[in-house]
């Protein structure tokens, strides 16, 4: 594996490997009193973010820090892209500085692949427009198996805007690949058209949908789609699609609760069931680092150096 | 008196004939043996009628840097063209009688090929007041085709008035059918492959919607109307009804809609991004069923260049569109039916007889007529040749087919009897510079 871009790139074999890679990160770093890896020393990790993203950017730097590699953070937002810089001219300059992985997040889908095509890094996607977060998918992989063991025959619902989600794309692939039936619910307006070419089952009816649900993960809605008149009104968006106490008690009892965050509290998912102890959203954030420290671990090294 | 003689050239509808052409007409066919006249052997070639093309985009004015007229003009005497028509959007819009004839100037001056321009329908495109239709009529450039390319007249009523005025002058309205709202914000066809890549969708039915209302329209007024780059299955069958049932409209599709899909996009390489976007395999087999037929009637490059810039580039911020002048002879004989099984005469009527219609160029399009200006193009069917962007005549180099080999060659094209290309190679035209 030279890049990690698109989830559907991967085998099975491949996606075990990062799942496995990031259990042993967590139990190599995990009681250390410096947790902390020789792993990368020496290298330079770029995060290079086109698009805000706190959580992301600080999950990234962290993974890279804790293997020990030098980390540049470079914010597009506030360099020479405002400039008028272009998207070649700065990867340019990162090839000049030697970047040995870029962390990319940009706005527009297929970004890493053309950064690809004119670095020699390792490239890392950590958000494409509305295409991927291939490591978001991985974390919540990577939850579901904590909590579930194995995902072969899991149904897992992911509920809402399946059209502007990354996560949801990166998802489906990914939960399919390890064996996993995905089911898809959200209003038919926020729903790729042709999505019936996708490895999963679609829906309109989240009641119907919670009995036999093992894990349901919740999207957040992005208030600014209310604009595009994708759906009515926030209030029908929640009493149709909204996940509360009600609905939550009619998941099956193992059943997790996922939320890639940052959530919309009354909207999506109601307060109660968002701080109740079936929500992952608290694992999902500490899993993202030793997932990330694995992708970083096995992109830089191909597992072969210590 | 300058004569040239084409020596045993494939002729269509006459077999092997040599062609006598004396002060850039033809004046004699047969078997000839002239002695004073220039020889062309022409063994083995097939003779064309010079290809037209009814959409190109010469870039001069305004971004020079991307084709002129001059670099354009080489590009399509390469691809055997001997008359184009030039799109609108320029900088500025050829809006005005001013703008077409700068434009026209240019294309005599630089002698390659006829440069037909084409006026806007609206002043600077924007879709609300008509363009000065028949000052440019009326102009030294003679404009008879209008069209806001790169912009659909969205506004019905404004095309009904565009089509009404339009007949005044003899003219006729290209419409680039798209439905702006339904294709808001989008970057390539909407279908299972783009909900794959997770790029915003531009959904046939806005190329279809508008296709309707204006062939309805068309019908209404008894007008005649034109559609620019024809790209779905649902056009073709709209316009195969339309020309059924006697609605004066013609059409057109672009080489890459007849040979390339949306699966095209799978890299996000830019190169592949043009609007009307990529469409399906199934598409792309109607389009060439409707082009064979005629219900289409007429291949048209929508030759785009665009400096590297704007292509080698993330693919939300490139501009759409590619090359098309010097590949779109081979990719139309591969879509009617490949190199061994092509019929010549059915490529000669898209691509050089009806699009000389359509453009009413009088003097292009002809079948060897004696006393006929001698415009025409020797191909080599059997030739083969792999397109490199950067050895294509153009000033930019975003062609889709980069290392692709295509069939048939460009071994000559006449234009009024001269020479523009030879032995495949450009030879100093003579235009008025």
């Amino acid at each position: 594996m030279k890049h990690l871009i698109d989830t559907a790139d991967l085998s099975r074999e491949q996606a075990e490997l990062l799942l496995h890679q990031a259990e042993e990160m967590s139990r190599a770093v995990s009681g250390r009193e410096v947790p902390k890896l020789p792993a990368l020393r020496g290298r330079t990790v770029v995060n290079l973010f086109f698009e805000d993203s706190t959580r992301t950017r600080t999950s990234f730097e962290t993974a890279a820090k804790r293997l020990s590699a030098d980390v540049v953070n470079f914010a597009a937002k506030s360099s020479s892209v405002n400039k008028g810089e272009s998207l070649k001219d700065t990867a340019l300059t990162l090839q000049a500085m030697g970047a040995d992985a870029v962390v990319v997040r940009h706005g527009a889908a297929g970004v890493p692949e053309r950064l690809a095509t004119w670095l020699p890094s390792s490239i890392l996607n950590a958000g494409d427009g509305l295409r991927g977060h291939p490591t978001q998918a991985l974390l919540d992989a990577y939850t579901l198996q904590q909590r579930l063991g194995r995902l072969d025959g899991r149904t897992v619902t992911i509920v809402g805007d399946i059209l502007h989600s990354r996560v949801a794309r990166s998802n489906v692939w990914l939960l399919n690949t390890l064996g996993a039936n995905v089911r898809l619910i959200g209003p038919p307006t926020l729903m790729p058209r042709r999505i019936e070419s996708w490895p999963a089952e679609v829906g309109y009816d989240l009641d119907a949908a919670l009995p036999d649900s093992d894990a349901i993960m919740m999207l957040r809605v992005q208030r600014e789609r209310m604009l595009g008149g994708f759906f009515p009104s926030e209030r029908e968006y929640s009493l149709r699609y909204g996940l509360d106490q009600r609905r939550a008690a009619r998941l099956p009892e193992e059943a997790p609760i996922m939320h890639p965050g940052p959530m919309n509290r009354g909207l999506e998912i109601a307060s109660a069931v968002a701080d109740s102890p079936r929500t992952t959203i608290v694992d999902q954030v500490t899993n993202g680092i030793w997932v990330r420290m694995a992708a970083l671990y096995l992109l830089l090294t191909n597992g072969d150096d210590e | 008196m300058k004569k040239t003689v084409i020596k045993g050239a494939d002729v269509l509808g006459r077999g092997r004939s040599d062609l006598l052409i004396a002060d850039g007409r033809l004046v004699e066919t047969g078997r000839l043996d002239i002695a004073d006249a220039e020889v062309v052997d022409a063994d083995g070639l097939v003779a064309l009628p010079g290809l037209v093309d009814l959409h190109t985009h010469l870039r001069q004015p305004g971004y020079e840097e991307s084709e002129t007229v001059l670099s354009g003009s080489q590009a399509a005497a390469k691809g055997g063209y001997t008359a184009v028509c030039a799109m609108a959007n320029s900088t500025p819009v050829a809006d005005s009688p001013a703008v077409v004839e700068q434009v026209a100037d240019l294309g005599r001056r630089a002698g390659y090929v006829d440069v037909q321009p084409i006026g806007a329908v609206s002043q600077g495109l924007e879709g609300r007041r008509l363009a000065e239709m028949g000052e440019m009529a009326q102009s030294q450039a003679r404009v008879r085709m209008f069209s806001d390319d790169g912009k659909c007249v969205n506004d019905p009523l404004l095309m009904r008035r565009a089509l009404e005025y339009a007949a005044s002058v003899d003219g006729l309205i290209a419409q680039h059918a798209e439905e702006s709202r339904l294709t808001e914000g989008s970057q390539m066809h909407e279908g299972a492959v783009s909900a794959r890549l997770g790029m915003v969708g531009w959904p046939e039915v806005a190329e279809t919607s508008i296709i309707a209302r204006d062939v309805l329209l068309a019908e209404y007024l008894d007008a005649r109307v034109h559609f620019c780059h024809v790209s779905t299955r649902r056009s073709a069958e709209i316009i195969a009804a339309a020309k059924k049932r006697g609605v004066a409209v013609t059409a057109e599709v672009c080489p890459h809609h007849l040979i390339l899909t949306d699966h095209a996009a799978q890299g996000y390489d830019p190169v592949f991004k043009v609007n009307p976007p990529l469409r399906e395999n199934d598409d792309v087999e109607a389009l060439r069923s409707a082009l064979a037929d005629g219900t289409i009637d007429a291949v048209a490059t929508d030759h785009a260049p665009h400096s590297a810039e704007n292509k080698d580039c993330e693919w939300n911020a490139a501009r759409p569109g590619m090359l098309g002048l010097e590949t779109a002879l081979s990719i139309a004989v591969e879509a009617l039916g490949g190199p061994e099984d092509v019929d010549w005469n059915l490529v000669a009527e898209r691509t050089s007889r009806t699009p000389a219609r359509i453009a009413g160029l009088r003097a292009h399009g002809h079948d060897f007529d004696i006393g006929a200006e001698a415009n025409l193009t020797l191909v080599d069917p059997g030739g083969r040749w792999t397109v490199y962007g950067n050895e294509l005549s153009s000033l930019s180099t975003n062609t889709p087919y980069a290392g692709m080999e295509l069939p048939v060659t460009v071994n000559a094209t006449f234009l009024r009897g001269n020479a523009t290309v030879r032995n495949g190679q450009l030879t100093e035209a003579m235009g008025e510079n």
